[in-house]
């Protein structure tokens, strides 16, 4: 059972679900990033996703491109963040998942990015771009080493491809709350709760929700239907534009999604 | 990939059907200006001394270029699977010009995704745009140009995928785009192949096309793919390759997975995309089409590129010899045969790509050239 399986496990037995925060590494810059993924475990995330800055971002909206602006001008690469992750391991065990495109993994080779992600303690990737019909190659090497293959599932998606994704997922099930980029606006479609019941039908797997959860309102009332709760754009602009007032909004988030 | 499976789907099923072929074939015919002339270019071919040399005139399409061809079937083809909706990016403004036109003719409302930097090199199709009923969001993100504007076309497209059908320029892209797009523009081969045949009773020595995503090429050359031609894709060499400042592909690339596709793709080490130059904003892209890629590896289309001063010059030139102002994208394609065609005997024969107009690029070539409108 991986690190991730295992987190989810537990929660589970407590009647809790997941808090998945996501940040973009490298924005501003490493330094920083190492005291936020503190501040986020310190705020009681279960599993904390790092973004990849990637230089054409196609699933994320502006809030996630700009930040991976930044981090690009910053000279964070998928090779210093893999990096980052081991001097994370120093300090923090929490389940890390990175989510990047799939260029920068083509180009440092699917095998040798496998390797060094486990090594430095990547628990899971998520890739946007590579359904998973083509990422054979890419599921075989991760999986060989415990390495959990997260893959997204839209509103739209329908159930034959649905069955492809469920099977190709490890560790747990994206399903993304809107048709749309990351950091849009919160709209659930109304056959949400049905496509999530489908969903369950198909697999034990764990489900996690993301894109445009913006609000601890939201994120509670996602958090009674799914098995976690993944906010980025939100994170990511306060620690941007008001980190002062950063701590507090993740806990409260935190609090909405745990029911404390 | 439900949107890709749905068009995938509905493209399967039409692209034989004999109602959907009629009615884009009467619209070729009595809309588009089809078939367009194969011109023999007489004074160019006495200027080089060499092979002779034919223009195929896809300028004279309507709207002057050949995006027309793709932007009438793929507006079609939506209508057919009931989307209100058409969105596109455009990067000379030509193939935004060409969906407009098509969502007029149709009935759908369209949106077209540009780049800031675009927008200034090609004011007028932004005008003609803007008169045909379309709305034309700046993109003022990344490079600020045809890459950035794809990227949020795809990001309207995962939004409104419901509503909305994305008119995609180029053989570029998921499938099923570069093989529909192909597809519709292969209308220029077979034209072209009937013509040469009819004016000099046999098959030309050599095709010439520009590659930016690379439709216009793929679709003169796919109709000779088994033939025993030779064919030369021209990227836009920009400032010259060891600058940096250029576009291609080819030439300064390497293999990589972008926007849907796995070609050759202007990037870092780190698998970042690269920013790109060129003087005309058609060839102004960090990657080609996949086909393009196969076929270079395969070794059946040979590759070259173009400089920017290369295509001004060949601009100038076949403005003077012929009277046919070309787009700065033909430029290229034009650049390229007047290398070739005086090293070739005389009964060779070349047919060139004159994919498009120059109007649209007259007012950036007098900038370049420091003369005041």
């Amino acid at each position: 059972m991986s690190k991730i399986e295992k987190t989810f496990k537990k929660l589970k037995q407590q009647g809790k679900k997941a808090f998945i925060p996501y940040i973009m590494a490298g924005d501003p810059d490493v330094e920083k990033t190492i005291e936020n993924v503190r501040l986020l475990e310190e705020c009681g995330a279960d599993i904390i996703e790092l973004g990849v800055p990637f230089s054409d971002p196609l699933a994320d909206g502006p809030t996630i491109q700009r930040a991976a602006e930044r981090a690009l001008a910053a000279g964070v690469t998928l090779k210093k963040l893999i990096q980052l992750v081991s001097e994370i391991r120093t300090f923090s065990q929490v389940p890390i998942v990175l989510m990047t495109y799939y260029n920068p993994i083509f180009k440092y080779g699917d095998e040798r990015f496998v390797t060094d992600a486990v090594q430095a303690g990547v628990d899971g990737i998520i890739v946007p771009d590579l359904p998973p019909d083509e990422a054979q190659k890419l599921i075989g090497a991760s999986h060989s080493r415990n390495l959990d293959t997260i893959f997204l599932i839209a509103p739209t998606t329908t159930e034959k491809r649905l069955k492809t994704i469920v099977k190709a997922s490890r560790g747990f099930v994206y399903y993304i709350s809107i048709t749309g980029i990351t950091g849009s606006k919160l709209v659930l479609h109304e056959t949400f709760k049905e496509h999530l019941a489908l969903i369950r039908s198909l697999t034990a797997k764990p489900v996690a929700v993301g894109f445009g959860i913006s609000t601890p309102d939201e994120a509670y009332t996602v958090s009674r239907l799914a098995d976690g709760v993944i906010v980025g754009s939100a994170i990511v602009k306060k620690l941007h534009e008001k980190p002062e007032e950063a701590k507090g909004f993740i806990l409260r988030l935190n609090e909405a999604i745990k029911g404390q | 990939m439900p949107a890709l499976e749905e068009l995938d789907y509905y493209y399967s099923k039409i692209k034989n059907d004999a109602s959907f072929k009629k009615e884009l074939e009467a619209l070729q015919k009595t809309y588009i200006g089809r078939p367009t002339p194969l011109y023999f270019a007489s004074r160019l071919t006495e200027r080089l001394g060499g092979a002779k040399v034919y223009l195929k005139r896809e300028d004279l399409a309507h709207t002057g270029a050949h995006k027309i061809n793709n932007a009438i079937g793929q507006s079609l083809l939506a209508k057919k699977m009931n989307k209100q909706r058409l969105i596109a990016e455009t990067g000379a403004g030509q193939h935004g010009v060409a969906t407009a036109t098509g969502a007029a003719l149709v009935g759908l409302e369209c949106d077209i995704y540009m780049g800031s930097e675009d927008m200034q090199r090609q004011a007028l199709n932004v005008f003609r745009m803007r008169l045909m009923g379309a709305r034309v969001i700046e993109v003022s993100i990344g490079s600020k140009t045809l890459k950035d504007a794809i990227n949020e076309a795809l990001r309207d497209w995962t939004t409104n995928v419901r509503t909305t059908h994305y008119v995609l320029g180029t053989v570029f892209g998921p499938h099923p785009f570069p093989s529909m797009v192909r597809d519709f523009q292969s209308v220029i081969g077979k034209e072209a192949k009937k013509q040469i045949i009819g004016a000099e009773k046999r098959l030309p020595d050599f095709l010439i096309a520009c590659v930016g995503g690379g439709s216009n090429a793929m679709g003169l050359f796919s109709e000779f793919i088994n033939d025993n031609v030779r064919m030369i894709g021209v990227e836009a060499g920009g400032k010259g390759i060891e600058t940096g400042l250029h576009a291609a592909r080819f030439a300064g690339g390497s293999v990589g997975v972008f926007q849907g596709c796995k070609s050759y793709l202007l990037q870092d080490d780190d698998g970042n995309v690269l920013g790109t130059h060129s003087v005309s904003a058609g060839l102004d892209y960090a990657s080609v089409g996949p086909e393009h890629a196969f076929f270079k590896d395969s070794g059946r289309i040979e590759y070259t590129y173009a400089t920017d001063s290369e295509a001004l010059e060949a601009f100038e030139l076949l403005s003077k010899t012929e009277g046919i102002i070309p787009a700065l994208e033909s430029a290229h394609a034009i650049a390229e045969t007047i290398k070739l065609a005086p090293k070739l005997p005389m009964d060779n024969i070349v047919i060139v790509n004159l994919s498009g107009r120059g109007d649209k690029d007259v007012q950036h070539v007098a900038r370049i050239m420091g003369t005041e409108l």
